[in-house]
C-alpha cells in the first residue's frame, strides 16, 4: 500500500508505463450486429496501476467494448490478451474470477436489504464477516460506509460506494467504472477520484468512461478516443484541451445553441404554489412545499441529481398524477386551476410533456411509430367520429421522422426497434407538432449525441423565441446552462428558489445539488418571489 | 430456489411465431384425445372419426357445428377486447345465466303473444341483464380495486344459484308438474331456423357480424386503440391520459353485453325454455377461444368453430361410444392448457446456464 501519488499525472503516466507490466491489451477487437459494426478493429493496452481513460459520444461503441472485456459479449474477431495469455472470456463470472471487476451506471442494490446484505449475495462470505471486511476496505481505499445501513436510506453517492466495495472485495486487478460521476453532485466527484487514484496506486488498472472532459483531464493517465466504433486517437489527456479532446470525440467542433435573451410574458404559464405530496414509492423523497413558475417565452431549468422527486414532480406538473380536490388550487395551467385534471385535459388546454422514459411511457414499444403518433397527436385530425384517419396518421408520422431526422426503416418501424437517441427525436417531434403553448421536457437528450442533442436544445430555444414557456428537467448542468433562462435546483423533494442562468456558478449549484439553498441570491426578476411578495 | 436455467424474452419475432402455438396446441389435443380415448378402449381410428370426421357427416351435425360456434363466436370476441386491455373478464358462464333469465322474462309474462317485436325485447333485455351483472365486477374494481378475476369467477355461483331458485320457484311454470323450468316459449319468441333439419339459427350470422365489428373497433377506432394502449403499457396509457377506469367499464360491459345476448340465443334457440342448465361452459370455453384465436378478431373465428367441432364431436363420442362427458371438459382445458404452454416456448427462450455461472451464483 503506497501513499497518495502527489506527481502530476503526465509524468506519473510515463514512470508507469516503463515501470509496470502489461495488464492487459486488445488486439484487433471486433463486434458486429448484422450490418452494423460496433466495434472495429480496436486496439489498446493497459498497464498495472494505469487510469485510462474511454472517451466517446453515445453510440461510439464505449459499452460494446467495455462489455467485451467484462464477458458480457464475444468477441467476432481479434484477441484479449490477459497478462501475457490470450483468454476468452465466457461470461463476467469468468471474467471476475480473472480479475476484471465493473461498476456499472446504473446500481444493482436492493433497496431494503443492508450494505453488508447487498455484498453478501455476491460474494461468498457470511454476513458478519463481510461487516468487517467493508469496514476495512473502506478505510483503506477512502469508501467509508455503514455495513449496516439499508441501501434506501443511502444517497447515489454511498450506493456508489457500496457497488464500488463490492467489486473491492473481489480483489479485481482491473476495475472498469461505467460513467461514474453521472449519478453523483459535484461536491462528491473529488472523494471518488481519491478512491480511484488509491485503486491505481496500489496496482489496480482501471478503465474510466465518461464523456465529461475536464474529469478525464484532471484524473486519467491516457485517454482512448473512440468514434463510430473506432479507435481515433489514444492521447495524453492531461496535455490536450478539452475542446481538442471534444474534437476529436466528435469529429468537428462542439456546435453551442444559439440564443437571444428572453423575452417572457406577464401573460400566466403553469405555475405550482406550495405543493406538498406524499411520494408513490416508498424509497422516493415527498415532495415538500414546491414552488415553481415558467412563463411563456422563457425556459424553466430544474437541475439536480436524479432520483430526488423530479420523477413525480414531472407525473404531477403532466397530470398523470392528479391531486385531491383539497388541492385544487396548487397547479395552474393558463390561469386555470387543473391540479384534479387528467394528462388528457391537460393536453387539450395544449400543454405538451416529454418524459424521461421512451419505451413504455412515452410510447408503446410493440406498436408502429405510426401508432405512437396516435398516442398523443388524436386530438390533431387523425381521428374522424372516433375511426382513425390512417391517410391522415401516415401523413404525420412521416410529418415528425422527416422534421426531426429520425433513422428508421420507416413510419411502421416498432418504437421498441430504434435506437433510444432516435425514438426520442421522434417524441419531441410528435410533441411540438402539438404546437403547445407550454411544454415539459424531463430529461431530453438522455442517450442522444451530442449533433442530436444540439440540435434538440436549439429546438427547445427556438420554440421558447415563439411565445412557448418551458421547463426542462435535466441531470446535466451543461445543457442547463446553455438552454435554460432561470434555474431551480431539486434536492429530497425540495426546489430552490429560482435563480437566473447569469448568478449559476458551479459553486451555488454544487451547494444547491447538495441540499445548502442559502447562496442564491435574492432576485427582483423572480416572478414566484414578486407575486409571494405581493 | 435456483433453477439450472433462466428463461429469457426473445427479442427478435420468430417467423410464423403466431401461428405456431394454436397449431401446437391443436396437434396435442387431437393427439392427447385419441390417446385418452384408446384408453377407454375406443380404437385411435374411431376416436379420430367420432371426434373430427363425424361431426361433419351429417347436415344435422354441421347444422349443430354451427349452433355451438355462434354463442363461442359472440363471446370470444368480447373477452378478447377486454384481455388486450387486461381486463380479465372469467364470468362471461354468469353473464350468460343472466342473459338467459333477462331475455326468459318476456317470453314467460306474456306467453301468448304473437306480436313479432318479443323477440328484439329479449335480446334487448338479455343484454342489459348481461351487462347489469358485469357491472358489479365494474363497479368493485373501480371503486375499491377489486380484482375482477375473482369477482367475475364468483359471481359465476351466483348467477347459476340465482338461475336455480328462479326455475324451482318464481318462474317455474305453473302447469309444468313441478319440474324446475319455466313454460315453453311461444313461437314469435324463438329464433328463425336457418339451414331446415337442423337446430343452427340465425345467431351465427351476429356472431360473424361482431366479429367484423371487433376488428374494426380494434384496429381502426380510437376507442379500440385506447384499449391496445391501456394493454400493452398502461404508463403510456396514463401519458396519453387514456382513461383506465373507461377501459375497464368498456371491456366488462362488452363481455356482459355479448354473453348476455349468447344466453337470450340459447333459450330462444335451442332450448325454448329457461331451465337449470343453459350453458354447456360456453362462457369458459369462450376464454380459450379467444385465447388460442390470438385475441385477434379472425383467429378467433377460427378457433371457435374449432372448438364447435370438439363440442360436437364430444357429443357423439357420448353416444355413439359411451365416453363420459367429461372427457369433452378435459379436452377444452387440454386446448387452453397447451396453448399457454406453446406461447411461453415462442414468446421466451430458456437457456442452461453454463456450469461456472452456477457455481458462483449458488456459492
Amino acid at each position: 500500500m503506497q501513499t497518495a501519488d502527489e506527481r502530476p499525472a503526465a509524468q506519473a503516466s510515463e514512470t508507469r508505463s516503463a515501470n509496470r507490466q502489461t495488464l492487459i491489451e486488445l488486439r484487433g477487437l471486433t463486434k458486429r450486429y448484422g450490418d452494423f459494426t460496433a466495434n472495429d478493429g480496436i486496439d489498446l493496452r493497459l498497464h498495472e496501476g494505469e487510469i485510462h481513460a474511454i472517451l466517446g459520444e453515445n453510440g461510439a461503441g464505449k459499452s460494446t467494448l467495455m462489455k467485451m472485456i467484462y464477458g458480457v459479449l464475444t468477441p467476432d474477431a481479434g484477441q484479449i490478451v490477459w497478462r501475457g495469455q490470450t483468454v476468452a472470456l465466457r461470461n463476467p463470472a469468468h471474467a471476475r474470477d480473472m480479475g476484471i471487476g465493473m461498476v456499472f451506471q446504473h446500481f444493482s442494490l436492493f433497496e431494503s436489504l443492508t450494505v453488508a446484505e447487498n455484498i453478501a449475495l455476491a460474494v461468498p462470505e457470511t454476513v458478519p464477516v463481510l461487516r468487517a471486511r467493508v469496514r476495512e476496505v473502506g478505510e483503506r481505499f477512502g469508501l467509508p460506509v455503514d455495513p449496516d445501513a439499508l441501501v434506501h436510506a443511502l444517497s447515489m453517492g454511498l450506493r456508489q460506494r457500496v457497488e464500488i466495495i463490492r467489486c473491492l472485495l473481489q480483489e479485481p486487478r482491473l476495475i472498469i467504472l461505467d460513467e461514474p460521476t453521472s449519478v453523483l453532485p459535484p461536491s462528491a466527484v473529488p472523494a471518488l477520484f481519491e478512491t480511484v487514484r488509491r485503486l491505481a496506486d496500489g496496482g489496480c488498472a482501471v478503465l474510466f468512461i465518461s464523456h465529461k472532459l475536464e474529469e478525464i483531464r484532471s484524473l486519467c493517465h491516457a485517454a482512448t478516443v473512440m468514434r463510430a466504433g473506432r479507435v481515433v486517437a489514444t492521447v495524453d489527456p492531461t496535455v490536450e484541451t478539452a475542446e481538442g479532446l471534444a474534437r476529436l470525440m466528435i469529429g468537428r467542433d462542439i456546435p453551442h445553441p444559439r440564443r437571444a435573451p428572453a423575452r417572457p410574458t406577464a401573460a400566466p404559464g403553469l405555475s405550482v404554489r406550495k405543493l406538498s405530496v406524499a411520494p408513490d414509492d416508498p424509497f422516493t423523497p415527498a415532495l415538500t412545499e414546491i414552488d415553481l413558475e415558467v412563463r411563456p417565452g422563457e425556459i424553466l431549468g430544474i437541475a439536480g441529481i436524479s432520483g430526488n422527486g423530479q420523477r413525480q414532480l414531472a407525473a404531477v406538473l403532466s397530470g398523470e398524477q392528479t391531486l385531491p380536490a383539497a388541492q385544487a388550487g396548487m397547479v395552474t395551467l393558463l390561469g386555470k386551476s387543473v391540479a384534479s385534471l387528467g394528462a388528457g385535459a391537460r393536453r387539450r388546454m395544449r400543454l405538451a410533456f416529454v418524459p424521461e422514459d421512451r419505451n413504455g411511457r412515452a410510447t408503446v414499444p410493440e406498436m408502429s411509430l405510426e401508432e405512437n403518433g396516435l398516442l398523443t397527436a388524436h386530438d390533431k385530425g387523425l381521428v374522424g367520429r372516433n375511426l382513425i384517419r390512417r391517410d391522415k396518421v401516415a401523413e404525420f408520422a412521416d410529418a415528425c421522422i422527416a422534421q426531426m431526422d429520425v433513422r428508421c426503416r420507416g413510419r411502421l418501424s416498432e418504437a421498441r426497434s430504434l435506437s433510444g437517441g432516435n425514438l426520442q427525436k421522434f417524441i419531441i417531434g410528435r410533441e411540438l407538432a402539438l404546437a403547445p403553448r407550454i411544454l415539459i421536457a424531463a430529461q431530453p437528450t438522455w442517450g442522444v449525441d451530442i449533433g442530436a442533442a444540439q440540435a434538440i436544445r436549439q429546438k427547445l430555444i427556438d420554440l421558447r423565441d415563439t411565445g412557448v414557456g418551458i421547463i426542462l428537467i435535466s441531470d446535466e448542468l451543461e445543457e442547463l446552462l446553455d438552454t435554460a433562462d432561470r434555474l431551480q435546483v431539486m434536492f429530497r423533494g425540495r426546489l430552490s428558489p429560482a435563480f437566473p442562468r447569469e448568478a449559476a456558478t458551479d459553486a451555488l449549484i454544487g451547494a444547491c445539488m447538495a441540499g445548502d439553498f442559502s447562496g442564491i441570491p435574492d432576485s427582483k426578476d423572480n416572478p414566484a418571489d414578486k407575486e409571494a411578495r405581493a | 430456489m435456483r433453477l439450472p436455467f433462466t428463461v429469457q424474452p426473445r427479442t427478435e419475432r420468430m417467423r410464423y411465431g403466431n401461428l405456431l402455438p394454436p397449431a401446437i396446441a391443436v396437434s396435442v389435443t387431437v393427439l392427447a384425445s385419441v390417446l385418452i380415448l384408446s384408453r377407454l378402449d375406443v380404437s385411435p381410428g374411431r376416436a379420430l372419426y367420432f371426434l373430427y370426421l363425424a361431426p361433419f357427416s351429417s347436415k344435422f351435425n354441421i347444422g349443430e357445428i354451427i349452433l355451438k360456434a355462434a354463442p363461442l363466436l359472440l363471446i370470444a370476441q368480447a373477452l378478447a377486447i377486454g384481455f388486450r386491455a387486461r381486463v380479465w373478464n372469467i364470468g362471461a358462464e354468469g353473464q350468460l345465466i343472466l342473459g338467459a333469465i333477462g331475455g326468459s322474462l318476456l317470453p314467460i309474462w306474456f306467453n301468448g303473444t304473437t306480436n313479432p317485436l318479443i323477440l328484439p325485447g329479449m335480446i334487448v333485455m338479455g343484454a342489459l341483464t348481461g351487462m347489469g351483472w358485469a357491472a358489479i365486477a365494474a363497479v368493485l374494481r373501480v371503486r375499491f380495486n377489486a380484482n375482477e378475476i375473482l369477482v367475475t369467477l364468483m359471481l359465476n355461483s351466483i348467477a347459476l344459484q340465482l338461475l336455480y331458485y328462479l326455475v324451482g320457484g318464481p318462474l317455474r311454470d305453473p302447469m309444468g308438474f313441478n319440474f324446475p323450468q319455466s313454460a315453453l316459449f311461444p313461437p314469435a319468441a324463438m329464433l328463425p331456423n336457418l339451414i331446415p333439419g337442423t337446430r343452427a339459427n340465425i345467431a351465427i350470422f351476429l356472431g360473424l357480424f361482431v366479429s367484423i365489428a371487433a376488428l374494426v373497433f380494434m384496429e381502426r377506432s380510437l376507442p379500440g386503440f385506447r384499449l391496445r394502449v391501456g394493454g400493452s403499457a398502461p404508463d403510456a396509457a396514463r401519458y396519453a391520459g387514456f382513461s383506465d377506469r373507461r377501459t375497464i367499464w368498456i371491456s366488462l360491459l362488452l363481455g356482459g353485453l355479448a354473453a348476455g345476448m349468447a344466453g337470450v340465443f340459447e333459450v330462444a334457440g335451442p332450448l325454448g325454455q329457461l331451465q337449470r342448465v343453459v350453458t354447456p361452459g360456453y362462457g369458459f370455453a369462450a376464454i380459450t377461444v379467444a385465447f388460442l384465436g390470438g385475441l385477434r378478431p379472425l383467429g378467433i373465428v377460427a378457433s371457435a368453430f374449432f372448438m364447435a367441432v370438439i363440442y360436437v364431436g364430444g357429443d357423439i363420442a357420448q353416444t355413439s361410444a359411451s365416453v363420459p362427458y367429461s372427457v369433452n371438459t378435459i379436452l377444452q382445458g387440454l386446448l387452453l392448457i397447451a396453448y399457454l404452454c406453446a406461447r411461453v416456448f415462442t414468446d421466451y427462450r430458456v437457456r442452461w446456464k453454463s456450469p461456472t455461472l452456477r457455481k458462483t451464483e449458488t456459492a
